[in-house]
């Protein structure tokens, strides 16, 4: 059962990742110790998983590509498709990865330096995996919004500077 | 021509807003942080500006009644009756309004009489005396003060009351302080006004954005009062809905009607996108049980809560306020007025705040500090605050 001030931590380390305890206790009128242990309770219960910084690469020099690949697999008896998501999510190239309701089974983002990369990834790891039966291979070309955050054609703040 | 004699020497007397000097300096500062926003940091929720382009493709672009959409006064009397427990006919106690702005004008206009006086607590928002003076009347401060939290005494209010008081302007949660009224305190003001024909103007635009386990009380809903009470409210502030100027009044019909007959020969109607928009508004309000306006009411409250110990901290004491979006420290401890202290602020650390004394008399020896800006400018123009107080 989640408390208010889970609730407030949660929602704080999703717009700033940096922010103290300590701030965290003054923002929520509660102490810094209560915040800590409320911390480290969220930890253990997996719901604070890890504390990342969201970029933007694709305005560094760094080389890369993503893509979006659709996998279609046979889920297997007693594991359905936890096994092969286990399998799959274990390549350094796949970012993320989901169990999907539609036309396929799982959402793979995946990530590599070139092109050749990432196809030899999709044909000689992922297609081969037992149980995959197909795959659909997308590639992105540009990032709008990620993680909530708008990474092109945002808006800034267009409000009157000083108002009653 | 000579254009001294042909204004109205009423709109002449009223001088310019004290803000507009900070303005225009902070427009020159490309660096500036403005702690001077009167409105959220939110943008409206994209499935009402949905409804409004939805609106606009289907051609509906035409005058709605001059009452306001009847989709629209149904759910403000829904939410009246929910939220408030106070109930008006959405056929004649409800007007949509271009604004809540629209409904005070309205209501001196309908009201006042040359010499009547209306009572206003002081600080308070730059727009009613102003109001008061152009309809006619005069405006009478009642002053506020911190050890009350800004809230208005029956006793400073009973000090007030002259022959000559049409109405009474209550402005909780207010803006500029952030104090609130309790139920208790508003009866104990019900019981000063009852037995008059004083009139209450209950501007309630900040009503949802309150703290701390504060919760809200219509006037309207003080035993006795909805007959003396005319209920200001629009979606500005709940709804991050600011530009849209949509607006409404609740009001028994006998002090409607004649609010309604001045709005129906000059504005007509609020304009049908925004209208739409507000319609949208509550209805996914309804829907989700006010999901968005409590998102939005956390934040607010965790930025309050580091606004008002930072202050503190500072040596700047600040009481906590527990409604809207800003908050009123003292600057007394710096030996400058307020005038001078925002100035000078802005000068050497290019931190916009407003003075307290643009809100009356009362706001001398204050500053007026929006939150609504995000967690990482609120910071930095704290670190500027500080930096400006240490080098005093």
């Amino acid at each position: 059962m989640f408390s208010t001030l889970d609730m407030h931590i949660l929602e704080i380390l999703c717009e700033d990742a940096r922010v103290t305890p300590r701030e965290i206790a003054v923002m929520t009128g509660s102490d810094e110790a209560q915040v800590s242990l409320a911390l480290e309770s969220l930890r253990r219960a997996g719901v604070l998983v890890g504390y990342q910084t969201l970029i933007n690469w694709e305005r560094t020099d760094k080389e890369f590509v993503s893509a979006v690949i659709e996998v279609n697999v046979q889920p297997q008896r007693e594991k359905g498709f936890d096994a092969i998501a286990q399998r799959i999510m274990q390549y350094d190239e796949v970012k993320s990865l989901y169990l999907m309701s539609g036309a396929y089974d799982l959402m793979v983002l995946c990530e590599a330096k070139t092109l050749k990369e990432l196809a030899q990834f999709v044909h000689s790891r992922l297609s081969v995996i037992e149980g995959v039966t197909g795959t659909s291979t997308h590639f992105m070309l540009k990032t709008y919004k990620y993680g909530g955050m708008i990474f092109e054609g945002g808006s800034d703040d267009r409000r009157q500077a000083v108002m009653p | 021509m000579q254009y001294d004699r042909i204004v109205n020497p009423r709109v002449a007397s009223v001088p310019p807003s004290g803000i507009r000097k900070f303005f225009d300096i902070v427009k020159q500062m490309p660096e500036a942080i403005s702690l001077g926003v009167g409105e959220p940091d939110f943008v409206t929720p994209w499935s009402i500006r949905d409804a409004a382009i939805a609106s606009i493709e289907e051609g509906r672009t035409q005058y709605t009644s001059n009452w306001g959409l009847e989709s629209l006064r149904e759910k403000i009397a829904a939410y009246l009756r929910m939220r408030y427990h106070v109930a008006y006919s959405p056929v004649d106690e409800i007007l949509v309004t271009v604004g809540a702005s629209e409904g005070i004008d309205l209501a001196m206009r309908a009201l006042l009489c040359p010499g009547d006086e209306v009572l206003i607590p002081d600080p308070s928002y730059v727009s009613y005396a102003p109001c008061v003076t152009f309809a006619g009347g005069v405006a009478v401060p009642v002053v506020t003060r911190a050890q009350d939290c800004f809230a208005l005494t029956p006793e400073a209010l009973a000090a007030a009351i002259t022959p000559r008081t049409k109405a009474l302007i209550l402005p909780y949660p207010n803006n500029p302080t952030g104090g609130v009224m309790t139920q208790e305190q508003l009866k104990a003001i019900a019981r000063v006004l009852r037995g008059t024909d004083i009139v209450v103007i209950s501007d309630e635009i900040y009503s949802e954005l309150i703290y701390d386990g504060h919760e809200h009380t219509a006037f309207a809903a003080v035993e006795g009062m909805r007959e003396r009470t005319v209920t200001i409210n629009g979606f500005s502030k709940a709804f991050a809905m600011t530009g849209w100027r949509v607006g409404y009044i609740a009001a028994p019909r006998e002090l409607l009607t004649p609010m309604f007959k001045i709005h129906q020969y000059t504005m007509l109607c609020a304009s049908i996108q925004g209208q739409v928009a507000a319609d949208r508004a509550l209805g996914r309000a309804f829907e989700t049980g006010f999901e968005d306006v409590r998102t939005m009411v956390r934040s607010y409250d965790r930025r309050r809560r580091l606004m008002v110990s930072s202050f503190n901290e500072m040596g700047l004491p600040c009481f906590e306020p527990r409604g809207a979006f800003y908050v009123f420290p003292s600057i007394a401890p710096t030996g400058l007025s307020s005038e001078e202290f925002c100035t000078r602020l802005l000068e050497s650390e290019q931190v916009a705040c407003v003075p307290g004394t643009a809100f009356g008399v009362s706001g001398e020896g204050y500053i007026r500090c929006s939150y609504a800006t995000s967690l990482d400018n609120l910071g930095k123009a704290l670190e500027r605050i500080r930096a400006f107080l240490r080098g005093l």
